[in-house]
C-alpha cells in the first residue's frame, strides 16, 4: 500500500515537472521544473530498488545536463522575457509531431511485452551485475559507446579552439584567460 | 530507507518486512536517524564556526571571540539567534520563488550526504551498496541551489559568484570522483562501510600508503575537496574582496544562516569522506571487522578513533584557510584540467597496475606499504619541525622587540 501511494507521488511529481517544463513563460522556470521532474525519475528508480540507476540519474542528468543547461541560460540576456525565450511557432506543426510521438508511444507501451516480477530470488549488489554484464554480455556496445564519446569530446574541443578559425593575429587570448576575464 | 530498514533486521533480528504496518516503523526510523544526523551536522557547524574563528584570531594576532559563555564558546549561538531575528529580506527586482528556495537545494544536498556517512563499526543511517556514489551525487543539489540563488538575487555580484561556483564546482568534481576511484578499487566496494572494512587499523593497512599513487590521490582529494566546499585557496566564489559575499550577497537573516551552516558542515564532511576512503575510518588496531561490532567498548573506541581523525583534518583544512592567499580564476581552472584531472588518471593505471603485480596480503606488499608509511611520516614530521622553528624564531623576535614573552604558550587560548 505505502509503496503504490509512493510510487503515485512519484509520478505525479515527474509528471507536474515535466508539464510544467512545457508550459512555463519563464525560461528559467522551466529548467528548475525539469529539475523536479528529474528528482520524480530518481524517486522512481529508488522505489524500484535499482539504486545504481537511481543515482547515475542523479549525477548525470541533476549533476551535468541540467547544471549546463542553467548555465547556458544565465549566459543569454532577456531571459524573462517569455515572446524571446519561449516563442511558439507553428501550433500546427507542432501539434502534429506531439500526436505521432504520443500514439507511437501509446502503442509501444500497450503492446511491448513487460516483464512483471523479477520472480522471488534474492536481489544482490546491483552494480555487481551491472559490471558483469558490461565486460562480457554487452563488451561490444560499451566499447562503441565509449568510442563515440570519445568522439563526441574531441570534436568539442575541435569546434571550440579559436586557433583553428583565425590562424593570423594575435592566438595569445587562449581560452582559460579569456574565461577568466567574462566570469 | 529501506536500506536502513534491512540493515536494522539484520543486526537486531527485528522482525517488520512482514508485517502490515511496515511502512510507519520505516518512516519512523528514517525520521528519527535524520533528526540526530541534523543535530549532529548543526552542533558541528556551529563549533567549527567558533573553532575556526578562533583559529584565525591566533593566525592573525588578534584574539577571536572570547566573551560569550566560556572561552567564548557560545559565540555559534548567540550569532545564531541573532541571525534568526534578524528580517528575511528579499531584494526587489529578485524572482521571489527562487531566491526563497535556492537555500534548501543547498542544505539538502549538505545534509544529504549524512544518510552515507559511518561514525562507527555500525553507527550509519544507511549503508547503502552504492553509499560513495551517492555522496558524490548528491552534491549536484548544492550546484543548482548556489547557480539558482545567485541568478535569483537579480545583483551582478550573486550571479558572478554563483557562476563561479557553479564552474568550480563542476570541474574538480572529475578529480574528486577519480581519486576516489582509486579507493573503489582497492577495496571492490562502492560501499562506505565496504570501504573501511577493507583497510586495517594499523597506518600502513591504510588505503593512503598502499602505493606511492594512493598517496598523491589522497592529495588529488583532498585539494579537489577544499575547491567543491569554496574554502580557501579556492574561495573566488564568495571572494569578499571582489563579489561582497559572493551567491549569498543579497541574503540576510535565516536564509544566509543555512548558506553558512552547509559551509561549516562541509568541512565535517570532507574530512570525513578523507578518512573513509584513505584513512583507516573506525578501524581499531588489532582486532578483525567481525569483531569491531562485538561489543560496545569497541564500537565506542572505533568511534573515538575516526572522530579524533576527521577533527584533525578539519583543523588542517581551518589552518590552511587562514595561512593561503587565494588563486586567479584562470590558476584555478588550470590546475584542475592540466594537473589534477590527468595526474588523477596516472593515479588510476599505476594503482592498477600495483594491484597486479604485488599482492595486499603478501609480505612485499606489505613491506613497500610499511616502506611508503616511513616516508610520509618523515615528511610530516619534517612539516612539524618546520613550523616549530618557525615558531620559535617569531618568538624570539617577539621578545627582542617587546622586551615581554609572547601574548601566551601555544597550547593555552587567551
Amino acid at each position: 500500500m505505502a509503496f503504490t501511494v509512493m510510487f503515485y507521488c512519484a509520478a505525479l511529481f515527474t509528471l507536474y515537472g515535466a508539464a510544467m517544463v512545457a508550459f512555463s513563460k519563464n525560461i528559467i522556470y522551466s529548467a528548475f521544473s525539469l529539475l523536479i521532474s528529474f528528482i520524480g525519475v530518481v524517486v522512481i528508480y529508488a522505489l524500484l530498488d535499482a539504486d545504481f540507476l537511481a543515482i547515475a540519474q542523479l549525477v548525470l542528468y541533476v549533476g551535468g545536463i541540467l547544471v549546463l543547461i542553467l548555465f547556458a541560460i544565465m549566459l543569454t540576456n532577456k531571459i524573462s522575457n517569455a515572446s524571446s525565450s519561449n516563442p511558439s511557432r507553428s501550433q500546427f506543426l507542432s501539434f502534429v509531431t506531439v500526436l505521432v510521438i504520443f500514439v507511437g508511444l501509446f502503442f509501444t507501451i500497450i503492446k511491448a511485452p513487460w516483464q512483471v516480477s523479477a520472480g522471488t530470488q534474492e536481489l544482490g549488489p546491483i552494480t555487481d551485475s551491472i559490471g558483469d554484464a558490461l565486460l562480457t554480455k554487452y563488451l561490444l556496445p560499451f566499447e562503441i559507446v565509449s568510442v563515440l564519446l570519445l568522439v563526441g569530446l574531441i570534436g568539442a574541443v575541435v569546434i571550440a579552439r579559436k586557433e583553428n578559425i583565425e590562424k593570423a593575429g594575435n592566438t595569445n587570448l587562449s581560452a582559460t584567460s579569456e574565461q577568466g576575464r567574462s566570469l | 530507507m529501506w536500506y536502513l530498514a534491512n540493515y536494522l533486521e539484520k543486526n537486531y533480528a527485528v522482525s517488520i518486512n512482514g508485517q502490515e504496518s511496515a511502512w510507519l516503523i520505516y518512516l519512523i526510523v528514517a525520521i528519527a536517524s535524520a533528526l540526530v544526523m541534523l543535530g549532529f551536522a548543526s552542533l558541528f557547524a556551529g563549533l567549527a564556526s567558533f573553532v575556526e574563528r578562533r583559529i584565525a584570531g591566533r593566525i592573525m594576532a588578534r584574539v577571536g571571540p572570547n566573551r560569550v559563555g566560556p572561552q567564548g564558546l557560545f559565540q555559534f549561538v548567540a550569532d545564531g539567534l541573532k541571525l534568526i531575528m534578524k528580517e528575511d529580506l528579499i531584494p526587489n527586482g529578485a524572482d521571489r520563488f527562487l531566491f526563497k528556495i535556492a537555500p534548501y537545494f543547498v542544505f539538502a544536498g549538505m545534509l544529504g550526504t549524512f544518510v552515507v556517512l559511518p561514525f562507527g563499526a555500525n553507527i550509519v543511517a544507511a549503508n547503502m551498496d552504492v553509499g560513495i556514489f551517492y555522496i558524490i551525487s548528491i552534491t549536484a543539489l548544492v550546484v543548482v541551489g548556489i547557480i539558482l540563488g545567485g541568478w535569483a538575487s537579480n545583483s551582478k555580484w550573486s550571479m558572478f559568484g554563483g557562476l563561479r561556483s557553479a564552474a568550480q564546482i563542476v570541474s574538480y568534481e572529475i578529480p574528486l570522483a577519480l581519486s576516489i576511484l582509486v579507493v573503489v578499487l582497492l577495496s571492490g566496494s562502492l560501499s562506505t562501510q565496504g570501504i573501511i572494512s577493507a583497510q586495517g587499523g594499523l597506518p600502513w593497512d591504510w588505503f593512503i600508503f598502499h602505493s606511492p599513487f594512493a598517496f598523491i590521490a589522497f592529495f588529488i582529494y583532498f585539494v579537489s575537496a577544499l575547491a567543491e566546499g569554496n574554502r580557501t585557496p579556492f574561495d573566488l566564489p564568495e571572494a569578499e574582496s571582489e563579489l561582497v559575499a559572493g551567491y549569498c550577497t543579497e541574503y540576510s537573516g535565516f536564509r544566509f544562516v543555512v548558506f553558512f551552516f552547509a559551509e561549516w558542515a562541509n568541512l565535517w564532511i570532507m574530512s570525513a569522506i578523507a578518512v573513509i576512503c584513505f584513512l583507516g575510518g573506525w578501524r581499531v588496531p588489532f582486532i578483525s571487522v567481525e569483531e569491531s561490532t562485538s561489543s560496545w567498548g569497541i564500537i565506542l573506541l572505533g568511534l573515538a578513533i575516526f572522530m579524533v581523525k576527521t577533527l584533525a583534518l578539519v583543523v588542517v583544512v581551518i589552518q590552511l584557510r587562514w595561512t593561503l592567499p587565494r588563486l586567479r580564476l584562470d590558476q584555478m581552472m588550470n590546475l584542475c584540467w592540466k594537473y589534477l584531472v590527468p595526474g588523477s588518471f596516472v593515479c588510476i593505471l599505476g594503482t592498477m597496475t600495483w594491484m597486479v603485480l604485488i599482492d595486499w596480503n603478501s609480505m612485499i606488499g606489505l613491506v613497500l606499504r610499511v616502506v611508503v608509511f616511513a616516508g610520509a611520516f618523515m615528511l610530516l614530521a619534517y612539516y612539524i619541525y618546520r613550523i616549530r622553528f618557525n615558531y620559535m624564531i617569531d618568538r624570539d623576535n617577539y621578545k627582542k622587540m617587546t622586551g615581554k614573552d609572547m601574548w601566551y604558550p601555544p597550547y593555552r587560548l587567551p
